[in-house]
């Protein structure tokens, strides 16, 4: 299948071909084809019920936990179809994290919620496990706010920091490719603020992909923006044309607010 | 429309009545059996009670040191066969518990935790004591730990399943295999309850009688070992409560009201234990 003409200015971190995803008969995604540019954001808009959350979790295959999910088509990573047989979805997980709409920091200290992955995947010892945290945490910009109670439950934290959290807990595996979504959705305007920002700093060096219900955020956080509707791909550009010079009405219509 | 809300104000004042009452007389029933266990097996309680061996017909003291301790002993091995049966189960349940074979499990539990528990002693007195040719503490503790599984199974599939999906989800985005997400994470999280459930099992059949009877028996003095048979504290209170002496009558009831306290102190600590996870859980 052929790529779709849009001009993208960075290589293709993950490309999709022709992507249909049934849960049990409900069909959810329909025949979806669209490119990733490498270390780029790309957002994800659309109303509720689109797709868009589900077309997010083919990127880390999370849908094949879901019983009687059928996906056909093509995803591949670095030019490497994810769907292949001989793909283990717990090594790609590790190149490709999640960051999850509600913070989901687990019932254990922040050292520990940090220190879960690298942990699961073979670190043991103590004083690289403390640098991998420490540089999660600072990446992810909580460092500072946390730095000093380091073993107390991740559960104390705020909301913004738990999210913040999550994310340092996902950068700890050293992913290429990050999905987030609708990750500030729970959250007030300035640890959304806080969280824009951050996304930023992060696509210096990770290949971004988010889910937002929020238009504004998808024009302030992105470079490419893709438009979901009833299962389909309406329209995916760079986010400046797709927000002032949108080339399908339905697009124009959600964007400026006539509908969804 | 006056007489209308006259009417709704009189069904509210029965029906709130009604459930005020029966409130009262649950909460009554065990305050009064509380009142009645100590008036009647208060005088009876001493450290000799504790720490003595049961004395013969008319000798006055003696105690029941040999139960307590048979009863220690029985839930030991209940334990032993019961919480790692039902807590494996109840992990299977909850994670991969779907479709036909889950659904007979489940069934197949719910109807094995409704067996009379006097069937299960049977059966057990078939199965063990038979073919070993005496009562032993090794079968009434089989007994009991038979009456668990159903109870910890499900008690540790429920608190499982009260672990939110999005920590599993969250594990799994990490790159966690299943049985890392469930052992590292799911477990964890749940344990508290299942501590609880389990702890609830326990004081549950502490109190069964009539699985001992032809299991592990009775025993006047110390048991031998765990292939002889033992006293235990529901099967002594049964013997000494059907004795047509005023002695072991009062004996009986400071008995009751010794594993009365024990179960009811379980199930506090239980309760306790959970309030603080629940403390956790509302925090995320």
């Amino acid at each position: 299948m052929a790529a779709p003409a849009v001009q993208l200015d960075s290589a293709v971190k993950m490309a999709v071909r022709g992507l249909t995803v049934r849960y049990g008969d409900t069909p959810a995604l329909h025949d979806v084809t669209m490119d990733v540019p490498e270390r780029r954001v790309t957002a994800l808009i659309g109303p509720s019920g689109c797709g868009k959350s589900t077309f997010l979790r083919c990127f880390n295959r999370m849908n094949d936990t879901i019983r009687g999910t059928r996906i056909t088509g093509e995803v591949t990573l670095d030019d490497e179809n994810i769907y292949g047989p001989d793909v283990d979805p717990v090594e790609l997980r590790r190149r490709v994290g999640m960051v999850f709409q509600r913070s989901n920091p687990f019932p254990k200290s922040i050292f520990d919620n940090v220190a879960f992955g690298p942990r699961i995947h073979g670190l043991k010892d103590p004083v690289a496990l403390r640098e991998v945290v420490e540089r999660s945490l600072q990446q992810a910009a909580l460092w500072d706010e946390v730095e000093d109670r380091l073993d107390r439950s991740a559960l104390d934290l705020s909301g913004g920091q738990q999210q913040r959290l999550c994310i340092a807990r996902a950068l700890a595996v050293e992913p290429d490719v990050i999905l987030m979504d609708e990750p500030a959705s729970a959250l007030d305007p300035i640890a959304t603020a806080k969280i824009e920002e951050l996304i930023q700093e992060l696509k210096e060096t990770y290949t971004i992909v988010i889910v937002t219900h929020n238009m504004q955020q998808a024009a302030r956080v992105s470079d490419f923006t893709g438009y979901f509707y009833l299962g389909r791909l309406i329209e995916f550009g760079a986010t400046d044309r797709v927000f002032t010079n949108p080339t399908k009405q339905e697009t124009e219509d959600y964007i400026t607010g006539r509908f969804g | 429309m006056s007489s209308n809300y006259r009417r709704r104000h009189l069904v509210e004042r029965i029906m709130f009545g009604a459930t005020g009452l029966a409130t009262g007389f649950t909460v009554g029933i065990l305050i009064f059996l509380l009142g009645f266990l100590v008036y009647q097996g208060g005088s009876s309680l001493s450290l000799d009670f504790f720490t003595h061996l049961p004395t013969p017909v008319g000798e006055a003291g003696g105690g029941m040191a040999n139960a307590l301790v048979g009863s220690a002993k029985l839930l030991f091995v209940a334990a032993l066969v019961g919480i790692p049966v039902g807590f494996l189960g109840g992990v299977y349940l909850a994670e991969f518990g779907q479709g036909t074979l889950a659904f007979s499990i489940r069934y197949a539990a719910d109807v094995l935790n409704g067996v009379p528990s006097i069937v299960i002693g049977v059966t057990v007195y078939g199965l063990v004591v038979v073919p070993l040719g005496h009562f032993s503490t090794l079968a009434g503790g089989l007994a009991l730990g038979l009456i668990m599984i159903p109870v910890t199974l499900r008690t540790t599939e429920e608190f499982l399943r009260l672990v939110p999906t999005s920590l599993r989800e969250g594990s799994l985005a990490l790159g966690a295999p299943r049985w890392v997400t469930i052992v590292r994470v799911v477990i964890p999280a749940g344990l508290r309850g299942v501590t609880a459930g389990v702890l609830l099992s326990l004081a549950r059949v502490a109190g069964e009688t009539a699985p001992l009877l032809f299991t592990a028996f009775g025993n006047r003095f110390w048991s031998e070992g765990w292939l002889q048979p033992t006293a235990s504290l529901p099967v002594m209170i049964f013997t000494y409560a059907v004795s047509p002496y005023d002695d072991w009558h009062r004996q009986a009831w400071a008995a009751a009201l010794v594993l009365l306290v024990l179960v009811l102190g379980s199930n506090v600590l239980a309760r306790l234990i959970l309030n603080r996870g629940q403390g956790l859980r509302r925090a995320s």
